[in-house]
């Protein structure tokens, strides 16, 4: 096992190409996310379309402030994996792990804020189906806009969850590895992932907090 | 229908729009039919010539390749091209009833087939049509997807939940017809048929006459305005300002978030079970649901009335 | 060893144990990352379902064979037929060719000594396998009579049954799917051996690259979907019901949006085989390789362009219908490509009659019924006419069954020695192979002309005047049914009486026949290097060279 050969799969020829296959394969699952995300995206917009008042009407009860601290949490974590990436082809291994878990850690907040905003949701009436209720005109409307923030933002959370689950795990596996190098390309790629999650929350934070709050 | 009969209807149709389906249905079926004899004669002629042993001329004499790969991507092409345009053609025909066109409400249900003519006469999985005369069907189901299909007439149309939908087709011969739901929509779903009686128009009146109703259906749907409370509000110098809906079928409506819509069946509709999702421009947002306190007739019968304000206007100017 | 062999030399003598004998516990099959041997776990479990996807078709048609309802109750043939659909779309159509062929062969087409991922293969048939049980346990659990289309509202709100169950397998099996998907794109792009540009690739190789690209950019689409109405049975949210607020139609977008191009998934490996068979039993080079390969990739990029064309009586709009049926008639366009091409390899061919070509001729036959008819439903009037008739089944089985079933089985025959190590017996195979393009013929056309009569899918009793021709339609599936048994018979006795196969007994072309058969666990002892394009059979069997 100690021999460099062994850190080839026996399906490869050599490092270079395994790298190349998993980095590949990585931009290929998430092209697939992109269009597991993109059919919510298309129902948003159609459903925006049909309702537009009520929309607007119901992102104003979306709390903006929670979303914006989400947003900035989200960008500072996705700058520490950046920075982790880089320092793991320098092989500076606690530095990457204190990235990765700093970077996991944010995720994890993420998380919290995210629950106490559902919470406030669900307390104020907003969670769709039987125990919905809203006061307004259109409350069709606006119940339709919940289903889409209860699933997309739902949806979105539970791969920042797996996010935090893998950038924890790589960052304690960084420090305690025999052969750290083996891991750059697994941080790297872990990487792009939470590069992708962070790109998504940077689409839904428009959509749900910001539209129809314009002046 | 004996089996002479169901070839009769392969090769003859009972609706004007049928003949022009049936004309493209045999053209496909000429082109597709010579291109399966060609390739199929093409494939057992090399088969047979060029099997393994023959002693057939196998020499290449170089055959230029992309000509041929152009020739047999470019004729398609050009015979598809214009199968595409002709069937299109028709279909925009099938999409545009004319104004004159016999209106008849059909509410589709688990499982049956809910009619009603304009003089008030219902009936349920039976469709009774005058020959000769365009017939529009406005069409809407009250729980899942079905679909109004005459085969003799060649239109099917899905009847959707909370959405009206139309069919049109004048009939050119007397007969009875299969009437089915081509949309599967649930247990019972291919029993969900009827039959279509095309009469002559004397014994369409006198079909109609046989059992009268009491009410046609603007007549109905003028006493739900008036029962319902429609017209405590929808009157000039009504208690609370409201829009005036006389006139008001087919022409554009101002909206109060500035944009404007031809106030057609479908909003009309809305704008009885949703009031508040499109407010004409100018009013306040008073106005209560409907949903669920009208059967889908009803509402029928409603839209008719406040379409019939308009021919009543253009009338008498 | 003929020095004169073209491609790549014959692999040396292996050392190693062939995949088949290297191990045999059970845990060393259950456990492999092996390709080859993950290709006969997907083959295994496919038949198993294919039998009971058939059963249902089975138990339809004998129901069918008089119009009154008197052999089932309405609320059980809607449950078979829709226990047909979803076994036999997703659990075997879809699998079918690229899990099993695919496996098993892709990284022997390109010299690869397995798949990019192993570990990852061997995942995607678990997944597959629990997705099974979820469907299976559907099934048991009461059914479902959605139909495999699951339209909404009538699945979210108002279908009884174990929905969501079913629904969860179909959700579960996609990520199957997505998984083989990307294995498949990532080796063809990675893992090619030295010399093997993409046009010296097989077009099986060109084929299984498309619908991967397919596999991916569609299952996620239809993974969320089936989420959503779900959600809407679940808790009651309006999503698609417009009772609730939302809009049928949109979930009929979004399904289509994966469906019809899944219906591409469902043939393009199917014609990559028959461009392999064809090349070989005519011992020619495919007529116009490139404009072939080329073909594929228009019919996976038009392929996601034209699923508008279930929906034109759909409330859908008349100028979207227009342009979803514009786009319809271009994707027959490269089908047409296709059949042209066969046809005119052919001439001036060597060719010989052994199953997979019977097989591969029946593809042509009864694809190009199937793509013609294509044309009918493409037209807007007519669509409107033939939609949701038998005409429609009919169409789509002369596709389904008569491409995808009848070039599945041609490619099993084809590479049988290779996989099993052992030849099929020629006389029974030759008879099944012609029993199944009868029976399958006599069970269909009559279906056409149904259709075109007006009589409407799905339906359990009928009007009288239909019977004739649905006995006729009977009549064929008891045939079949003869058809599909008799390979499952004689391939199992050759697994133990068949004679050992030597490396090549077709002498074909393609590096997955230099390997021994069955082939070592690692393929390639030594990377064979390419220097030629594919299908050189024209040198391959220069008149100098002598051979039995």
């Amino acid at each position: 096992m100690s021999e460099p050969a062994a850190e080839i799969a026996h399906q490869f020829a050599d490092a270079g190409q395994q790298r190349d296959a998993a980095t590949f394969g990585m931009w290929i699952f998430l092209c697939t996310e992109v269009l597991l995300f993109g059919a919510l995206f298309l129902g948003y917009t159609v459903y925006r379309l049909q309702n537009p008042e009520a929309f607007d009407e119901a992102a104003a009860h979306t709390l903006i402030v929670a979303g914006s601290i989400n947003t900035a949490i989200l960008l500072v974590s996705s700058f520490c994996v950046a920075v982790a990436v880089h320092l793991a082809e320098q092989g500076d291994r606690l530095r990457v792990t204190l990235l990765l878990c700093t970077a996991a850690l944010l995720g994890a907040l993420f998380l919290a804020v995210k629950a106490y905003e559902y919470n406030h949701k669900i307390h104020e009436g907003f969670f769709p189906g039987h125990s919905f209720h809203f006061a307004g005109a259109d409350s069709r409307g606006v119940e339709m806009f919940f289903v889409l923030y209860f699933t997309m933002t739902g949806l979105h959370a539970l791969h920042v969850a797996i996010g935090v689950a893998v950038l924890t795990g790589y960052g304690v596996a960084v420090l305690l590895a025999q052969r750290p190098a083996r891991l750059t390309t697994a941080v790297d790629l872990a990487g792009l992932y939470w590069h992708f999650v962070d790109i998504v929350w940077v689409f839904l934070f428009p959509l749900f907090y910001l539209v129809g709050r314009a002046p | 229908m004996s089996f002479r009969e169901a070839i009769e209807l392969l090769t003859s149709s009972a609706s004007e729009i049928g003949r022009s389906v049936d004309a493209i249905f045999w053209a496909l079926t000429a082109i597709c039919g010579f291109m399966v004899l060609l390739l199929g004669t093409l494939i057992l002629y090399f088969c047979v010539r060029y099997r393994r042993g023959s002693q057939a001329d196998r020499t290449i004499s170089g055959v230029s390749q992309t000509p041929l790969e152009i020739a047999w991507v470019a004729i398609p092409l050009l015979i598809f091209l214009g199968l595409f345009v002709w069937a299109g053609v028709v279909f925009f025909h099938m999409a545009r009833p004319p104004d004159n066109a016999l209106e008849i409400h059909v509410v589709g249900k688990q499982w049956m087939w809910k009619i009603q003519h304009p003089d008030g006469r219902r009936e349920i999985n039976e469709l009774h049509l005058p020959v000769g005369r365009p017939v529009v069907l406005l069409m809407i189901s009250q729980d899942v997807i079905h679909s109004f299909y005459v085969p003799a007439f060649r239109t099917k149309q899905d009847v959707l939940p909370g959405r009206y939908s139309r069919s049109w087709f004048v009939p050119t011969k007397t007969g009875v017809y299969h009437l089915f739901c081509a949309e599967y929509c649930g247990t019972e779903h291919s029993r969900m048929v009827g039959k279509v009686y095309v009469l002559e128009p004397a014994e369409y009146s006198g079909w109609l006459a046989r059992e009268a109703e009491p009410n046609s259906v603007v007549a109905t749907g003028e006493r739900l305005f008036l029962s319902r409370g429609c017209a405590g509000c929808h009157v000039a110098g009504g208690p609370i300002r409201s829009p005036l809906l006389e006139g008001i079928f087919r022409k554009p409506v101002a909206l109060a978030n500035g944009t404007t819509v031809i106030a057609d069946e479908a909003y009309l509709r809305d704008s009885i079970l949703v009031p508040n999702q499109d407010v004409v421009a100018g009013y306040d947002p008073v106005m209560p649901t409907f949903q669920g306190q009208l059967a889908e007739e009803e509402v029928l019968q409603l839209v008719a009335y406040l379409k019939s304000l308009t021919i009543e206007r253009q009338k008498s100017p | 060893m003929n020095p004169a062999i073209s491609q790549a030399p014959l692999q040396p003598l292996a050392s190693e144990p062939d995949y088949l004998r290297s191990a045999q516990t059970l845990g060393s099959w259950l456990l492999t990352t092996d390709h080859k041997r993950i290709g006969i776990l997907y083959m295994i479990s496919i038949t198993l379902l294919f039998f009971i996807g058939g059963v249902a078709a089975a138990l339809l048609r004998l129901e069918l064979a008089s119009p009154a309802g008197d052999l089932v109750a309405s609320a059980t043939y809607n449950k078979l037929f829709t226990i047909h659909g979803v076994i036999m779309v997703w659990f075997f159509l879809i699998p079918s060719v690229p899990t099993v062929l695919g496996n098993f062969l892709l990284p022997l087409m390109i010299g690869a000594r397995d798949v990019a991922f192993p570990r990852l293969n061997l995942a995607s048939w678990y997944i597959f396998m629990f997705g099974a049980c979820f469907t299976v346990f559907a099934i048991v659990a009461g059914g479902v009579d959605t139909g495999w289309t699951f339209y909404t509202p009538y699945s979210s709100t108002y279908a009884n049954g174990a929905v969501i169950a079913m629904a969860a397998g179909v959700f579960i099996t996609g990520f199957a799917s997505i998984a083989t998907g990307l294995n498949f794109i990532v080796t063809i792009h990675k893992m090619r051996a030295p010399g093997l540009t993409w046009f010296r690739l097989p077009l099986f190789v060109w084929t299984l690259y498309t619908t991967s690209l397919i596999l991916v950019l569609a299952t996620p689409v239809l993974a969320i979907t089936l989420f959503l109405m779900a959600l809407e049975r679940l808790f009651g949210v309006g999503i698609f019901d417009p009772a609730l607020g939302g809009d049928p139609i949109l979930f009929q977008h979004l399904f289509w949006f994966y469906s019809h191009p899944a219906v591409y998934i469902m043939i393009l490996p199917g014609m990559g085989v028959t461009s392999e068979i064809i090349a070989c039993f005519a011992r020619k080079r495919i007529f116009g390789y490139r404009f072939v390969a080329y073909a594929s990739i228009a019919i996976a990029v038009l392929g996601f362009l034209v699923w508008g064309h279930h929906m034109f009586v759909s409330g859908q709009s008349v100028y979207a219908g227009a342009v979803f049926s514009l786009l319809s008639f271009l994707v027959a366009v490269p089908s047409a490509i296709k059949v042209f091409n066969w046809t005119a390899t052919l001439y001036k061919g060597s060719i010989t009659f052994d199953t997979p070509m019977l097989y591969a001729l029946g593809f042509i036959g009864l694809f190009t019924v199937g793509g013609l008819t294509g044309l009918f439903v493409a037209a807007l009037a007519v669509d409107v006419h033939l939609t949701d008739t038998y005409f429609v089944i009919a169409h789509f089985h002369y596709v389904m069954v008569g491409g995808m079933v009848m070039a599945y089985l041609g490619g099993i025959h084809f590479w049988w020695p290779k996989i099993s190590g052992r030849l099929y017996p020629e006389f029974p195979a030759r008879i099944s192979a012609l029993t199944i393009f009868a029976g399958f013929n006599l069970t269909f056309f009559p279906q056409f002309v149904l259709g075109m009569l007006g009589m409407p899918r799905r339906y359990h009793v009928y009007p009288d005047e239909f019977q004739l021709l649905n006995v006729l339609s009977s009549a064929g599936a008891s045939i079949l049914a003869v058809g599909y048994i008799l390979p499952l018979a004689y391939l199992l006795w050759s697994l133990r009486y068949g004679k050992r196969a030597p490396a090549n007994p077709w002498r074909a072309t393609g590096l997955e026949w230099t390997t021994p058969s069955p082939p070592p666990t690692h393929n390639f002892a030594v990377t064979p290097t390419v220097n030629e394009p594919p299908y050189a059979y024209e040198t391959l069997d220069e008149p100098s060279r002598d051979y039995v």
